[in-house]
């Protein structure tokens, strides 16, 4: 077994488990820090990839930016004790086949589809900042640039939400 | 080409001026357009007419554009106007003239000014189609059209519940005829690919057409006729449509859109000559017609009921020509009544006019000391009428019973007979509203007075066709040629003068007929001058006369064998089937049965995002089976 | 360069992407806290992040990481949104518990 594959077993297994820690922590900020934990392995799994651009966009976005904002609103919101109450019995046992039915119907679908072969063989390294900048400079240029709408308007919503809501009408 | 169309759509110029823009053009303007759109009909018309007459007009027969392709069968937008056309066309737009300048003082006081013209247009513009389509459905447009134009003239005084119905009366009894003329189209069609008449005739002369056919399809058309031209058993609708204005009385319902079913017969006659069957049924038809309107006409006191009545029965003598094969003498007739009865109508209303819509002959009398102009005009178109030589109506009912003579001798009593009442009737109407003293209210005799010259010019110029009309059917023995004949020729090739009868039979038949005229003219004299009699009140006649009096009650019995079953079985139907049936099963059903559904499935609606999104994933779960395993 | 597919076949990078997604999806239906929910659905977006990179390496095609980052900014941006709007739904209910908006019914 090649380190490589070993690599690989160990960040599987750390992202898989710490997923279901994610789900069934009882404590939300438990929650939080497990999925940040799972989003670092799959960052490791991009540097495995060789995808180095993504490995740090994904970083800095998911475990700088997303996981920063769901503790702030956790605590912002005061739910850092265990106060949610389970579901009922069935709807549990529901969640739970609905999820292994889900889970068996993807894994016999990726089984019964054909390995494709790779389309085509050159060996530049597609991950690296230079050539994935070239790409989205060229031809995905224009949704990159209304991402930066989508952002903005993303933005104005956020705080047109949050605003307190004025009660007397002046 | 383009002097026809501009021909046929003057007046639809007209009718659209004078409906869109109507209310807001004055009285006058709104009357002189329609007259005037009217008016360049004519003229083009006259060009036409006359180009015929002189041998330097062609026919001329032209597609106007492809109007149904379906398979092989092909059937165009097209235009003929020949000698039969023509000889219409002048009576359409020359009569239509008249009468709308004679409407512009009639309707002078009619708040619904405009949109009188506008269907007046109309009507001519329907008319002027009928009669110029190149084929069987170009005519039906017409046909339709002037039936709708009848019915929205006729209830043109819609406030009056009488007149709707009146209205409603016509337009389903000429439905009826329609049905008629639309199975024998079918018939047409399905058997000879065509409805062009020119294409027809050809079909008709290269193959083999089985007899039964061909009795089936005139049959068909003629019962179409029978319904547009008021005769046995379906006339019951034109002396009801008297209730519309009294020029339009005299222009669609005696002197144009009624001779619609003679102008079908002639422009089919080479359809009709295959299958002499339908030829003696029409004849009797139009026999039987003619005496039974007469008789009613000789006991009825309303001076337009008279007047319908004696259409109705001149109506059935034309087609008594068209029986027997004399299409020329039929539409000759159509012609000299055009004339005499236009302006029979045209002088009743005058006279309506100056009594302040009084119709009742009983309270008239003595009128000619107020309305001479009125009076002469409505005393020559009666002595036309009568049959009295040298008016035009002698000639042309003379020329009808000679034909009928030679045909068959039933026929011809009959017809005598009926044109021995006519010449009755129609003094006793004369003598009633203008002889003797005035029986009206004292009101009524100050407010007479002669129509203004709108009214009375239309009157002269009818009242002079009235009487020379007759000339362009001169017998052969008085003038070299019949000119009329000779002028169809084209257009009936079988049409036969008198040659093969002896002139002294013809010359006792016109003297037989004179006689009969002035014999019936003659008693009326007696009874209503002499005897000073009047027409019996309300409810004093008995017997046969009483029966008489109130139409041999047909419309009773109609109303009794097909009105009084058909709404029995129409409230019938709507009590079962449309009411428990289809309301209530099959639309309160599905609604109830909806919200059956609706409260059941209702709960699953439970505003629970969780159930919501443990369905979506089974959902998913089962598409993604479905396309992927 | 060390190419970890000719190691590790791209199916094991497809069973791993699977079961992330379900173990989301697991998440999303047994939670009732919305900002848990969030997370799972966040995880979700992740696997699928996972799998887009796994093929465009495997395809040496660059798209794959393109959409990558798109998603990613659009996951940013709703994240965002998301706890705005949870944040407001706490102001007027006091709680972020799924079973307690039921404002749909009725």
């Amino acid at each position: 077994m090649s380190l490589v594959e070993i690599t690989f077993l160990i960040l599987s297994v750390i992202a898989i488990g710490s997923a279901l820690m994610t789900v069934l922590s009882k404590n939300p900020i438990h929650s939080a820090i497990y999925l940040l934990i799972c989003f670092s392995s799959i960052a490791g799994h991009y540097l495995l990839l060789n995808a180095q651009f993504l490995f740090i966009v994904h970083i800095i976005v998911y475990s700088g930016a997303i996981m920063v904002l769901f503790l702030t609103t956790l605590m912002l919101l005061n739910l850092n004790e265990e106060t949610e109450q389970h579901k009922p019995a069935m709807a549990r046992l529901g969640a739970l086949v609905a999820a292994i039915i889900l889970g068996l119907v993807l894994v016999a679908a990726v089984s019964k589809t054909a390995t494709l072969m790779p389309m085509n063989n050159n060996t530049v390294d597609i991950g690296s900042i230079k050539a994935l900048g070239k790409v989205l400079m060229d031809e995905y240029f224009y949704p990159f640039e209304f991402i930066s709408i989508l952002l903005l308007s993303a933005m104005v919503g956020v705080v047109l939400l949050t605003k307190k809501e004025k009660t007397t009408v002046a | 080409m383009v002097n026809l169309y501009v021909l046929i759509l003057a007046p639809l110029v007209g009718f659209l001026i004078n409906g869109l823009m109507g209310k807001s053009l004055p009285k006058s303007v709104s009357g002189i357009i329609s007259s005037f759109a009217v008016f360049v009909s004519f003229v083009i018309s006259s060009i036409y007419f006359f180009g015929f007459v002189g041998g330097t007009q062609a026919p001329i027969d032209a597609n106007v554009f492809d109007w149904i392709t379906a398979g092989e069968t092909k059937i165009s937008f097209g235009l003929l106007l020949d000698q039969l056309s023509g000889l219409w066309l002048m009576i359409i737009t020359g009569i239509g003239f008249l009468i709308h300048v004679y409407s512009i003082g009639y309707m002078h006081d009619d708040e619904n000014f405009s949109r009188f013209f506008a269907y007046l247009n109309l009507f001519i513009f329907f008319m002027l189609l009928l009669v110029l389509g190149n084929n069987f459905l170009v005519m039906f447009i017409g046909w339709e059209g002037v039936g709708l134009c009848s019915y929205l003239l006729i209830g043109f005084w819609f406030k009056n519940q009488p007149y709707n119905d009146a209205a409603k009366k016509a337009f389903i009894m000429n439905r009826i005829g329609d049905l008629g003329f639309l199975i024998g189209m079918f018939l047409i069609l399905f058997y000879f690919k065509t409805l062009n008449y020119g294409q027809l005739k050809e079909a008709l002369a290269s193959t083999q057409t089985s007899h039964g056919l061909l009795i089936a399809i005139t049959m068909c058309l003629f019962v179409g006729a029978m319904g547009k031209s008021a005769q046995l058993p379906l006339y019951t609708w034109l002396p009801d449509a008297m209730a519309g204005p009294t020029p339009v009385s005299a222009l669609i319902h005696a002197a144009t859109m009624v001779t619609a079913g003679i102008f079908l017969i002639a422009r089919a006659n080479f359809l009709f000559s295959m299958a002499p069957e339908t030829l003696s049924f029409i004849a009797g038809v139009g026999a039987v017609t003619a005496l039974f309107a007469a008789t009613i006409g000789v006991l009825q006191n309303d001076i337009k009921k008279v007047l319908a009545y004696s259409t109705v029965s001149q109506l059935g003598l034309m087609f008594l020509a068209m029986g027997v094969g004399a299409y020329t003498s039929g539409v000759f007739h159509v012609t000299t009544h055009a004339f005499f009865k236009a302006c029979l109508f045209l002088g009743s209303g005058s006279v309506i006019h100056a009594m302040g819509g009084e119709q009742d002959i009983r309270n008239m009398g003595g009128l000619k000391k107020w309305m001479s102009i009125t009076f002469i005009t409505f005393l020559l178109s009666s002595i036309a009428i009568a049959g009295v030589p040298p008016f035009s109506g002698f000639f042309s009912k003379d020329e009808i019973l000679a034909h009928v003579f030679e045909a068959n001798k039933v026929l011809w009593v009959i017809g005598s007979l009926a044109s021995f009442l006519t010449a009755f009737y129609m003094f006793r109407l004369v003598i009633l509203t203008f002889f003797g003293s005035f029986r009206g209210t004292h009101e009524q005799e100050h407010h007479l007075h002669e129509s203004p010259a709108t009214i009375t010019i239309p009157l002269v110029i009818l009242a002079v066709l009235a009487v020379l009309g007759g000339l362009m059917g001169l017998p052969e023995f008085i003038s070299h040629t019949h000119w009329l004949n000779s002028f169809l020729a084209p257009i009936f090739p079988h049409a036969e003068g008198h040659e093969h009868m002896a002139i002294s039979t013809e010359f006792a038949l016109m003297g037989l007929a004179t006689a009969l005229a002035v014999i019936g003219i003659g008693i009326a004299y007696s009874l209503y001058v002499s005897k000073q009699q009047l027409p019996a009140k309300e409810g004093e006649l008995k017997g046969f006369a009483a029966l008489v009096y109130d139409k041999y009650r047909v419309d009773e019995l109609y109303n009794a064998v097909f009105v009084k079953p058909i709404s029995a079985l129409s409230s019938t139907l709507y009590t079962i089937v449309d009411k428990a049936l289809i309301d209530g099963q099959l639309v309160e059903g599905t609604a109830g049965l909806s919200m059956q559904l609706g409260k059941r499935i209702r709960s699953l609606q439970s505003g629970n995002i969780g159930f919501y999104l443990l369905v979506m994933v089974v959902a998913i779960s089962l598409i993604l089976t479905y396309v992927f395993i | 360069m060390l190419a970890i597919l000719d190691v590790v076949s791209i199916k094991y990078y497809l069973i791993l992407s699977a079961f992330l997604f379900t173990i989301g999806v697991f998440g999303v239906l047994f939670r009732r806290n919305a900002i848990t929910i969030f997370m799972c659905v966040e995880l979700m977006l992740n696997s699928v992040n996972l799998l887009l990179v796994a093929f465009s390496t495997y395809h040496h095609d660059a798209s794959g990481q393109v959409f990558v980052f798109f998603v990613m900014a659009v996951a940013a941006a709703e994240v965002a949104v998301g706890l705005a709007i949870l944040v407001t739904i706490f102001r007027n209910i006091h709680s972020v518990d799924i079973d307690d908006l039921k404002a749909l019914k009725n």
